[in-house]
């Protein structure tokens, strides 16, 4: 540890701090635009000047090492000054040179209200302008769907850079040119190709990268707030949903060091056109073939008449990716009062509840990856089915040493990794030793075995789990102290499925059953949309989008979307989180748990609770870790060793990923225009890499 | 300084390979450093690249360039366009004229030469003259002021020149007042004994 003398204040700090850390450590605070805590650092915009004493000018805090401070003469700690009238008047400096080339076009500028720069001028800036030449001008650039410039306004702070170089994996961003004429650009204005590119909006400090498609939409001060839980994959990243009115403008990220850091996947970003499109705001009832809008007796009638004249054992319900655990459970309940055990979620085959937690999460935690030291990567492209995860293996991996391999497809990851081959039998031959990644995994510390989806989807999905499971045990991955068998889900839904038993049991069809001919009498989807019913099968959808689910329905019951309800999401690693309400569903939509209530009262087999709360109470007495917001009920290492030794047939086809395109896996992405704009570009850039 | 952006597409390539043995040579550049580090050889290879086509690098050399040394195409790009030395655009087929415009050159004439290039080749810098065979830009400081005023063609500096030294002949590198290199002009002055 080191001694230093911030403002006065004796503190001390760990040596390889930076003396911007060591000074917020002394609570001072140090103005900055070119630092930021996750990327590398750079030292150019000089605003974070400090004084040490007895230097002869003001050291750039953000580059100097606490270990570089000289002490005094006698040997006392470096003395730092944050607020002296030498460390002001240099600020000041900084600032007014930052200003002569910033235009003063605030009023327009999307940033206004939540700009650093703004914000600094306030303490820094000087009240008029010295400056009697020409300002620098320059032309502002294409960066694809997402990403909207105004390249005038650019203090070359060359965060953005940093961010598409270190976070993203996809080095696209550069700054060309020199001095006053360098520019920000991709090579030949290209648009960005990365997951993540939503986040340069966040990461430039002042409006030179903004929102498109939220340009001129709204101010932060008019928006309302509402913290909530992201269900656009199964990571399950910490969101503020901003609102004006009834309407949801924009999702940013909150910061959570446990799953996302305080990044967002552009799907998580800009799915928000997507909820005001393509909605479900009145129940229909189709006659004839044809869908007609229908009251919400009509609608409860009609699916009254049918269940009475089929067999509770006929009766079967699937969830969709996008479903509460609440809703799922009501569902279940009201399903379990017919004698059904028909349920199931969206690609959850593989998995029974009953082999314990460990078996179906990612048991070594999204933090957790930091500590591996090598991971095997089977069935899955963690870029698309998780990108903001994926972004935590790339940081892992530029840490060093970490051993990578991947069986499954060929992709673009953002880090190098060794190919292993392509479906069940290299995985087979890698358990029985025949690779020398096995060596690297058997000499690892920490291994994780990441399945994923793709390999978990298929009809032998349990077969291969078990396999990955035998792998893992065999090779060291599931110890009492590092549990490494982990379980990438690609839905938010899932997990908390699984976790109520929303799942076929002893007796129960499995989604597979469910969608062959002649099995079921009445199927209930709660949102699942990527399912194909068999003809012959009255299908009651409640959801939120005229998708693939709506077309085939026989009966609509309108349902409430993630931003407005109030629900419980457990995600890939089992933690459990709560969204919550940010907005109403639109029209005659109601809450997805209230629908299935009021159906049950029609049925007459009337569920025993009358609020989210009385829900709620009834579903911890059967799942008690749900009560336990925002933490991991941890799985048991033994089940993965009982996992391990169930075996299987397993086919010979080649792992699939499961998510074809990153930016329509679901009913919402698919309404939303700027995602089909997205998912265009990316395309595009597919077909011309494929020739 | 002006903003420095790469040739309009009309006059780029439509596409670069590397000779056999400036490949050779690169890949020797290259070898100089450890694994991992080939970006280590950026600015050598297209330098070399320059040189070998025409005085300028193209768009297609600039990813060929990155390709060998698997950079991302803008990492090469920033390189290209942040030194001057590279030429963005194409320049005369005999000469590509650069004249120092820093202090010492201009008090010593520097304005006539420019003057000079200004009405032989072209008004503006980086434009190609009538028959294509030469161009001019201004640059700093090229380190021979006690011969200013000068230019640099190529890899030779014209020194202690006067408006005359645009009058056709090829002349000789160096010092174009007869003098030897930065000696004195008219012989030694100091020193001219020896004891």
């Amino acid at each position: 540890m080191t001694k230093l003398v911030i403002d006065g204040k004796e503190i001390d700090v760990p040596p390889e701090f930076t003396l911007l850390q060591a000074c917020e450590a002394a609570g001072a605070e140090i103005p900055r635009f070119c630092y930021h805590e996750r990327l590398s650092i750079a030292g150019n915009c000089r605003m974070c000047l400090v004084e040490i004493k007895g230097g002869p000018k003001p050291v750039a805090s953000c580059a100097w090492g606490v270990r570089d401070c000289r002490p005094g003469p006698k040997g006392e700690p470096p003395v730092i000054s944050t607020r002296s009238p030498m460390v002001k008047k240099a600020r000041e400096g900084v600032m007014e040179f930052l200003l002569i080339n910033h235009p003063l076009d605030c009023p327009i500028c999307d940033q206004g209200g939540e700009c650093d720069l703004q914000d600094q001028a306030m303490g820094y800036g000087v009240d008029s302008s010295r400056f009697a030449e020409n300002k620098r001008a320059v032309e502002d650039k294409y960066l694809g769907a997402l990403v909207k410039t105004s390249m005038n306004r650019c203090i070359q702070c060359t965060r953005c850079v940093r961010f598409a170089a270190e976070v993203c994996g996809v080095p696209e961003l550069g700054a060309t040119g020199r001095g006053e004429d360098m520019e920000i650009t991709t090579y030949l204005e290209s648009a960005l190709s990365s997951e993540l590119q939503g986040n340069l909006v966040d990461i430039c400090p002042v409006g030179a990268l903004t929102s498109k498609p939220y340009a001129f939409a709204a101010r932060p001060w008019e928006l309302g707030k509402t913290q909530s839980i992201d269900v656009m994959d199964g990571v399950g990243s910490a969101i503020r949903v901003d609102t004006r009115g009834r309407e949801v403008m924009r999702i940013l990220p909150r910061v959570n060091e446990a799953v996302n850091e305080e990044w967002i996947s552009d799907k998580t970003r800009h799915v928000v056109d997507g909820l005001r499109a393509q909605r479900l705001d009145r129940p229909y009832i189709r006659e004839n073939g044809q869908l007609y809008p229908a009251s919400w007796f009509e609608a409860f009638d009609a699916i009254a008449a049918k269940i009475a004249r089929s067999d509770g054992k006929r009766i079967g319900a699937i969830a969709g990716d996008l479903a509460a655990v609440e809703e799922m459970f009501a569902l279940k309940e009201l399903l379990g009062k017919y004698g059904s055990v028909n349920l199931a979620v969206q690609g959850g085959d593989a998995f029974d509840p009953k082999a314990g937690r460990a078996s179906y999460i990612f048991n070594p935690t999204i933090a957790g990856i930091e500590q591996a030291d090598a991971l095997l990567i089977v069935g899955s492209n963690p870029r698309r089915e998780a990108a903001v995860l994926n972004a935590r293996i790339r940081k892992r991996w530029r840490s060093g040493q970490l051993k990578i391999g991947l069986i499954g497809a060929r992709a673009d990851l953002t880090y190098p990794y060794d190919y292993l081959g392509a479906g069940t039998d290299s995985l087979s031959e890698l358990a029985a030793g025949k690779h020398s990644f096995a060596d690297a995994l058997k000499g690892a510390k920490h291994p994780i075995v990441l399945v994923g989806t793709g390999a978990t989807a298929r009809h032998d999905g349990a077969a291969v789990v078990a396999l990955a499971a035998k792998l893992a045990v065999d090779f060291g991955a599931a110890k009492p102290d590092w549990n490494g068998f982990a379980v990438l889900h690609d839905t938010a839904s899932r997990v908390g499925a699984l976790d109520i038993g929303f799942a076929g049991g002893a007796g129960g069809l499995s989604a597979a059953q469910m969608t062959t001919f002649g099995t079921l009498d009445v199927l209930f989807l709660l949102g699942a949309d990527e399912i194909k019913v068999p003809d012959g099968t009255f299908v009651v959808y409640i959801g939120t989008h005229g998708d693939r689910g709506a077309h085939r329905a026989d009966v609509i019951l309108p349902g409430a979307a993630y931003t407005e309800k109030s629900g419980i999401y457990v995600n890939t690693e089992g933690r459990v989180q709560m969204a919550n309400r940010a907005a109403f569903p639109p029209g005659e939509a109601r809450e997805d748990w209230a629908i299935i209530r009021a159906l049950s009262d029609v049925l007459g087999k009337k569920l025993p609770y009358d609020s989210l709360f009385a829900l709620r109470q009834a579903l911890f007495r059967t799942a008690p870790h749900l009560m336990r917001v925002d933490r991991i009920e941890t799985g048991n290492a033994d089940d993965i060793k009982t996992l391990a030794g169930k075996g299987g047939n397993l086919e010979k086809a080649p792992f699939k990923t499961s998510v074809e395109d990153f930016y329509l896996t679901n009913p919402i992405a698919r309404a939303s225009a700027v995602m089909a704009e997205c998912s265009r570009l990316a395309s595009g850039k597919m077909l011309t890499a494929a020739e | 300084m002006s903003v420095r952006r790469l040739a309009p597409k009309e006059l780029q390539p439509a596409s670069f390979t590397f000779a056999p043995e400036t490949l050779a040579w690169a890949k020797a550049q290259i070898a100089k450093y450890p694994p991992g580090r080939q970006a280590s050889a950026a600015i050598p290879i297209l330098w070399r690249v320059q040189e070998e086509h025409a005085g300028w690098v193209s768009e297609a050399a600039i990813r060929a360039v990155a390709d060998l040394l698997g950079m991302p195409y803008i990492r090469m790009l920033e390189i290209a366009t942040f030194y001057t030395m590279f030429q963005l655009q194409p320049v005369g087929k005999k000469a590509h004229i650069q004249v120092c415009g820093t202090t010492p050159c201009r008090l010593r004439g520097a304005d006539d030469i420019i003057k000079v290039c200004q009405s032989r080749i072209h008004h503006e810098p980086f434009h190609l003259s009538k028959d294509g065979n030469f161009s001019w830009e201004e640059v700093e400081c090229l380190g021979a002021c006690v011969n200013a005023p000068m230019v640099l063609i190529w890899k030779d500096t014209y020194e202690d020149l006067t408006r005359g030294f645009a009058s056709g002949n090829p002349s000789k590198p160096g010092p174009q007042n007869g003098r030897q290199f930065s000696a004195p002009l008219g012989g030694p002055t100091t020193l001219k004994e020896f004891t």
